[in-house]
């Protein structure tokens, strides 16, 4: 069973997967709540097309360019949401299949060496000795700032009126939240997939709100759902030759987001009785 | 003693002013209503108290020992999602973010006053149920006792009964007007006038052209207020004044 940790790169895998299914659950249930939900999924598409031309322009790592462009276009798809703008999801979807569409374009002109399907699905051997400081450090700043300030992150994130009432400044943490969530897409888009990373920040917040009502218990529940989904990914795609890593992990949070939603049915239906 | 000192204030976004050349003074204890038309800028005025809006020219003046991060708030018509995670406790403790800079845990000093504050509204049963799932006149009651965990100084309530069904409104008026004769300063912007007139001891009228800020009595009897008379007002001028009209006739 444990012969799995036999292979260094399915512990790098195990590293970095653990620690990103902890920011990605942190960060979406914030982003989940706030209706922000497309900017992560916007993110990813972006962080694919910066990753595809920095290959192309043959840098040797493609993530020390897509880092600062998705960090940029979160700011600017943060700024098009915060304004309340009746096209503000139109304009995520354009930036997102404008992204998506320079990044295949790039990549299949002649003569380059990109992995489509990879970048697509993900894949565990896409994960490097990079990914691993750069995720443990992320993973400490999103710990950090969510301890630190859970109350005030609360109370932004629950009414944003009355947290700027009170001097918070709300901006700051928008702005916080959006920069880590482009960090946390682009380290983990790589192994679960452009397509499939915003499913992580999405559905462990959606899952535990099934049966959470409590913003504590929602913000546990989703980091539990979303680092079990990850291991349980990864060890089914071990044991079950050629099944792709972030497909398998899309796979078990849908079958726990169905599971949590039969049981708050049974739970009302019951009280009802 | 004044609490609050609005003089000749201008206030508007982006170089466009929105409000012009307001006065008026709040002591301690009093009960003062916002009132006027839409559009005339009564949320901007919350905002510029609230220093959210940057004034253009003119004066807020806060007494010592108030700030404007130290006025409890209750916003208007709250934008939560509907099923929102969150219960009563979590939401009225999020009241006392003004007074700590940071850290997972509330005090225990301030965890004594969240309880006896919510005693004091009635929501202490309503504790750890989740906001989402309250009625209307609940949910105001929880932001009112967070606005309250800010401060039990000075209240800023903007149409805080928008959406509620007359019970609700009225009992949400009788526990206002309970707080102020326990000698919390109130500042409601109201849609109600009515209901405003009934509560408060003082009255600022924001309208398009003018504006009037007296005691509700001379509101009443001012050239602004007096379409909106009540009936039978009981007072002696009054009873002159339709003398004066049937002679008149």
């Amino acid at each position: 069973m444990l012969d799995i940790f036999s292979y260094s790169f399915m512990v790098n895998a195990f590293i970095v997967g653990v620690l990103i299914a902890v920011c990605c659950a942190l960060l979406g249930v914030v982003l989940v709540l706030k209706r922000y939900s497309m900017i992560g999924d916007g993110l990813s598409h972006v962080g694919f097309g910066a990753l595809s031309v920095a290959a192309v322009l043959n840098f040797s790592t493609p993530l020390y360019i897509a880092l600062p462009v998705v960090m940029l276009a979160a700011y600017f798809l943060l700024r098009i949401t915060e304004k309340g703008r009746v096209n503000a999801d139109a304009a995520i979807a354009l930036i997102s299949s404008s992204a998506l569409a320079i990044g295949v374009f790039v990549a299949s002109i002649n003569g380059t060496n990109i992995d489509l399907q990879q970048y697509m699905f993900g894949s565990i051997l896409a994960v490097g000795q990079n990914d691993i400081i750069i995720s443990v450090v992320l993973t400490v700043l999103v710990l950090a700032v969510y301890i630190l300030f859970y109350n005030k992150i609360f109370a932004v994130t629950f009414d944003e009126g009355f947290a700027r009432a009170t001097g918070i400044h709300t901006s700051v943490y928008n702005i916080a939240v959006s920069v880590l969530t482009a960090v946390t897409i682009v380290v983990g888009m790589r192994m679960l997939g452009t397509l499939l990373i915003s499913a992580l920040i999405i559905f462990p917040a959606l899952t535990s709100m099934r049966l959470c009502k409590r913003f504590i218990t929602v913000v546990i529940s989703s980091v539990i759902v979303s680092v079990f989904c990850v291991i349980a990914g990864l060890f089914t795609s071990f044991y079950f030759d050629d099944v792709p890593v972030g497909a398998t992990i899309v796979i078990y949070n849908l079958a726990i987001f169905l599971l949590f939603t039969c049981l708050s049915f049974i739970a009302k239906f019951s009280k009802k009785k | 003693m004044s609490l609050l000192k609005v003089q000749n204030l201008s206030l508007g976004y982006e170089g466009k002013v929105i409000v012009s050349d307001i006065s008026f003074t709040v002591n301690e204890g009093d009960f003062l209503s916002i009132i006027g038309e839409n559009g005339t800028g009564k949320t901007t005025l919350v905002k510029g108290l609230l220093g959210l809006v940057s004034k253009h020219s003119g004066e807020i003046r806060l007494s010592e020992g108030v700030s404007q991060s130290h006025i409890g708030y209750l916003g208007q018509k709250n934008l939560v999602s509907k099923d929102f995670p969150a219960s009563v406790y979590e939401i009225v403790m999020s009241g006392f973010l003004n007074s700590k800079r940071f850290g997972l845990f509330y005090t225990k000093k301030q965890k004594q006053e969240a309880t006896a504050l919510m005693e004091r509204v009635g929501i202490t049963k309503l504790r750890n149920r989740t906001f989402s799932e309250l009625s209307g006149g609940q949910q105001q009651r929880v932001l009112l006792c967070r606005a309250l965990c800010a401060t039990t100084k000075l209240i800023l309530l903007d149409e805080p009964t928008t959406g509620l069904d007359p019970i609700a409104t009225s009992e949400f008026y009788s526990l206002l007007s309970e707080l102020n004769k326990e000698g919390v300063t109130v500042i409601m912007v109201s849609h109600d006038v009515t209901g405003a007139i009934k509560m408060s001891s003082h009255i600022f009228y924001l309208g398009k052209t003018e504006s009037f800020f007296g005691s509700t009595h001379q509101y009443l009897h001012s050239n602004v207020g007096k379409d909106i008379m009540l009936q039978g007002c009981p007072c002696d001028s009054c009873a002159h004044k339709e003398k004066e009209v049937k002679q008149n006739a």
